[in-house]
């Protein structure tokens, strides 16, 4: 293992790690985005839900590389050219919002009916009800699922490399194919993630731990 | 162009040869997920029956597998340890290994969770009445933990097949690659990959659904059963 290969790559991996950073981050705010619409669209069932059954159906069930490389090689074939960036942002928020949707959804359904039929009971509206009673603890409740899916969903961008973008993992295999020091460019890329990733994880546990306090006070 | 794809794709060994990846996509999940399940099983039980500073040996192994996606794993066990270690195995073996310890890592902390959430109270009535610590885990603690691994184990299934796609970069012919290999084939068509791709999603979403569809069955039943 050798310092100076290491110390060369260090530029590179830093611009794949905030790529990988900047890539992750709007992936994970629009699968949220698209998470919660899906899972209140589910919840009230509102007209059309089935298709999004359908939605998450399809979209957990696929690989994300398949879904890649169907918008960034399939798609052109019917004139809709995406480039490589958005294919990867767009596939992430696709993937990812079905899981967050799942997430949501059984945060919202473990809401004890209890509390929604106090609410009506004292004479809320349905869009009181949702904003003042349900959404809060619903989101409560779906937090450490949100939580394994944010981690998920950042282990996933690695996939981003097989189209060529240069993210965290593609930046290593490409060193590696240049130089052939496997040992220091694989070390350099779990490092990348578990800079990311370690922090991530114990911030998530030390916020579940929290929860469990609060879920005793019914 | 979409229709002349169509017939492109069904013409000659070209579907074939996908339903040969497929195959290859097949068999190396089924083992990883076989090799995965005893590995985890066996881990996951020591694992809850352990305290203290052992626990932090099986959280290290899983916390590994979690924090590392899968395509440095590949590339670590594939490029690296051949080279470090002096041993060489095929792709599809690297990826069998790579995968059962992944499946297994995984694994342990589902089952791990399930036992401990067995009421303990199981556990104690059954060395009351006499039973031995096999005996209590064989008749009364697994039957009831299986319940709640099924769905959890279901849709590991299903990551660990969704995954197999990334084989197509240590060059594991399955079906992705096959898939590729036409498209590079028929190149004039555009409308060729489309196609290709789309009906590897189709493949993909009829084994992945198929699988979560059962789980969702067993689990009604088995929810039934228990009022």
């Amino acid at each position: 293992m050798s310092w100076i290969y290491i110390q060369q790559a260090i530029p590179a991996f830093i611009n794949g790690f905030f790529l990988t950073l900047k890539l992750a981050t709007i992936g994970i705010i629009g699968a949220l985005l698209l998470g919660i619409v899906v899972a209140f669209w589910l919840y009230y069932q509102v007209i059309g839900h089935h298709v999004l059954r359908v939605y998450i159906a399809v979209s957990r069930n696929t690989p994300l590389l398949i879904q890649l490389f169907f918008i960034y090689y399939g798609l052109p074939g019917i004139g809709l050219k995406i480039p490589a960036e958005q294919t990867a942002i767009i596939g992430l928020i696709f993937l990812g919002g079905s899981y967050m949707a799942d997430a949501f959804l059984g945060g919202l359904e473990a809401v004890p009916k209890i509390q929604v039929e106090s609410g009506q009971v004292i004479g809320l509206s349905t869009w009181q009800l949702a904003r003042y009673v349900i959404f809060p603890q619903g989101i409560l409740y779906s937090l450490p699922a949100i939580g394994a899916n944010i981690i998920f969903l950042i282990k996933e961008t690695s996939i981003f490399t097989v189209i060529a973008i240069p993210e965290i993992t593609n930046t290593a295999l490409d060193l590696i194919g240049q130089n052939y020091r496997s040992n220091e460019y694989l070390l350099m890329m779990v490092v990348s993630y578990a800079i990311i990733l370690i922090p991530l994880s114990l911030g998530l546990s030390w916020v579940e731990r929290r929860l469990r306090r609060v879920n005793f006070s019914n | 162009m979409l229709t002349s794809a169509i017939n492109l794709i069904l013409a000659g060994t070209n579907l074939s040869r996908l339903i040969e990846g497929l195959g290859v996509t097949i068999e190396i999940s089924v083992l990883s997920i076989f090799f995965g399940t005893i590995l985890g099983g066996f881990l996951g039980l020591l694992w809850s029956n352990v305290t203290g500073a052992e626990r932090g040996f099986f959280r290290t192994y899983l916390e590994i597998f979690r924090i590392v996606p899968t395509i440095p794993l590949l590339f670590l066990f594939y490029y690296t340890f051949p080279r470090d270690l002096n041993f060489n195995l095929p792709a599809t073996a690297v990826s069998v290994l790579v995968f059962s310890l992944w499946f297994g890592a995984e694994f342990s902390d589902i089952v791990r969770a399930a036992v401990q959430s067995v009421a303990k109270g199981q556990k104690e009535s059954a060395y009351a009445i006499g039973l031995t610590a096999w005996q209590s885990y064989r008749y009364v603690l697994l039957p009831q933990s299986l319940v709640n691994i099924l769905p959890a184990y279901i849709n590991l299934s299903t990551r660990i097949i969704k995954t197999t796609s990334i084989l197509l970069l240590i060059s594991v012919t399955e079906v992705i690659t096959v898939g590729q290999q036409i498209i590079e084939a028929n190149s004039s068509n555009r409308a060729v990959p489309l196609v290709v791709y789309g009906l590897i999603a189709l493949f993909y979403f009829l084994i992945n659904g198929t699988l979560t569809w059962l789980s969702k069955k067993i689990e009604r039943k088995v929810v039934a059963n228990d009022r």
